[in-house]
């Protein structure tokens, strides 16, 4: 059961892979969102014509080309169990609306994970594709690619002055939104992040939590998307974003380096503090176990930390969130319970001596 | 409350953004929000511009309504998904792609306002794409020829324009 791999591990395997900048940059991400002619978007679509959108899109055997880039596995939500379905949107694999509100949704997914064709989500066709660290332009280089082979048999709802017609006014255009993961607690920790981020809102970009729409920037963690997809080429939204993920990196650089020299003492101490409580506290809310993982996440980039990887830093992100922790402890679990589990899922992954 | 703008009109279009769990609260009136159109989601930083949509919509109509240009007109409607414009307006989202058809003049604001652009200049499907491509290009001459015309650069807007009526002859027998 490929639906079972899917959810098992915490880490995607597209998340191993070494990157540059990986230590600030932690993912980039690119969505391309795309509409069949002659059918009502979702939101409107009777049952039949959602099915027939997916009868379209799910052929692998017309989309044989795809098989050039890998193994993919088609799974229809309503085969996914509501735990498991939590878990793939943890893992960013699929979005929660996907997971929650679609009809006939499905989502093709390759082996390593690093690509998610959702279906019939607020648009009928999302592709997306997922890289470690800042590779912006290799995740739209490969979406290009999915997306022509799905156009060579599929009309695509497109407009001569519109470009590609989809159901929410924000993607209309390219339908592309590209987005990169940042851990910035040194611009936390100075104070520079708001100024930062409303100079990025000025050009264009948008900022959000780990969580997306509406949620908070949990451990220091933002995400840095275009926000305009009409009247820009898709190089030039992605060049823009590149350019200023660039420019935040090297932000991000300067106030660790003018923090180490500044309070190095201070910095020490906080790290391995949170390095301890992680090691050894009992119980951990959500809320400070990313913030403690941001730390230590920080002390390593910095070599205060030996020991622990970023992998392991990766995996925990993931697997301290509720879907994953009720994953892995078999049972439905109140607050308390679950910050019991919290705590020893990271004491377990952070000791080195563990058997 | 007034406007945090101009500080004289009440505020009538509100947004809250949130970063690192901090909430920052919006308010602005009517006529800085449409002078600064294009800045609103600039000036919301971190929060959801889903959030801010359907508040852009609706005063959009508003305005049209107010300024009496909108009185004793049918409602917009899609005739192919049966969608009102008002519908759209509240839901923030389109029925179907001949939406983008039949609101199409109630859209080039809004567009403007999201994207501070109303037209598509990115990737084309392969198929059935040529002819748009040939589209863009005559009117990228187009354009280029009203600029020599304006900078008196006669000799060469006469051979743009014979270029031009060479490409429209060519798409017309196509
Ligand atoms: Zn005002
Ligand atoms: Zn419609």
């Amino acid at each position: 059961m490929p639906n079972l791999r899917f959810t098992e591990k915490a880490l995607s395997d597209w998340m191993l892979g070494n990157a540059n900048d990986s230590d600030i940059a932690i993912s980039s991400r690119v969505r391309v969102a795309r509409n069949l002619q002659h059918i009502p978007f979702p939101l409107l679509a009777t049952s039949e014509q959602s099915m027939e959108v997916l009868d379209r899109l799910s052929d692998m055997e017309k989309y044989d080309s795809l098989k050039s880039l890998g193994t993919f596995y088609m799974l229809p939500l309503d085969d996914i169990a509501p735990l498991d379905r939590k878990v793939l949107v943890e893992k960013h694999l699929i979005s929660p609306s996907l997971a929650n509100e679609s009809e006939h949704g499905a989502v093709i997914l390759s082996e390593d994970e690093s690509i998610s064709i959702m279906i019939n989500e607020e648009d009928h066709l999302r592709i997306q594709c997922l890289y470690p660290g800042f590779q912006v332009r290799e995740a739209w280089e490969k979406a290009t690619v999915i997306d022509d082979i799905f156009e060579a048999h599929i009309d695509y709802a497109f407009d001569d002055t519109r470009g590609y017609l989809t159901s929410c006014p924000t993607n209309v255009g390219t339908g592309l939104r590209a987005s990169v993961m940042m851990h910035l607690p040194a611009l936390v920790m100075t104070q520079q992040i708001n100024r930062i981020l409303s100079a990025v809102s000025q050009v264009g970009l948008t900022v959000r939590g780990i969580y997306g729409e509406g949620s908070e920037a949990v451990g220091n963690i933002f995400q840095i998307s275009n926000q305009i997809t009409l009247g820009q080429t898709e190089s030039e939204i992605i060049d823009n974003l590149h350019s200023v993920v660039l420019q935040i990196i090297e932000h991000e650089k300067n106030a660790r380096e003018r923090l180490l020299k500044e309070s190095k003492l201070r910095m020490t101490d906080r790290v391995r503090r949170s390095y301890g409580i992680l090691s050894y506290a009992e119980m951990l809310d959500s809320k400070e176990a990313a913030q403690r993982l941001s730390d230590v996440r920080l002390g390593m980039d910095l070599g205060i930390i030996e020991g622990t990887s970023t992998s392991v830093m990766n995996e925990l992100n993931v697997m301290t969130q509720p879907g994953f922790l009720q994953k892995t402890f078999g049972e439905a679990m109140n607050t308390e319970e679950r910050d019991v589990y919290r705590a020893k899922l990271i004491r377990e992954k952070l000791s080195p001596q563990q058997h | 409350m007034l406007c945090q703008e101009c500080g004289n009109k009440p505020a009538t279009l509100h947004f809250t953004k949130i970063v690192s769990g901090e909430k920052t609260e919006f308010h602005i009136c009517e006529s800085c929000a449409r002078e600064k159109g294009e800045m609103i989601p600039g000036v919301s930083g971190g929060f959801s511009i889903h959030s801010l949509l359907s508040g852009l919509i609706d005063f959009d109509t508003a305005n049209k309504i107010k300024s009496g240009v909108g009185k004793d007109i049918q409602p917009l409607r899609c005739e192919d998904c049966g969608m009102t414009y008002s519908q759209f307006s509240k839901a923030g989202r389109f029925g179907c792609s001949s939406c983008y058809k039949y609101f199409n003049t109630r859209l080039d604001p809004l567009f403007k306002r999201v994207h501070g652009s109303t037209s598509h200049v990115g990737k084309v499907p392969i198929r059935g794409g040529a002819q748009i491509q040939v589209k863009r290009r005559l009117q990228d001459m187009k354009n280029e020829l009203q600029l020599r015309i304006a900078q008196e650069e006669f000799e060469e807007a006469a051979t743009l324009r014979d270029q031009i009526r060479e490409l429209e002859k060519g798409s017309i027998e196509q």
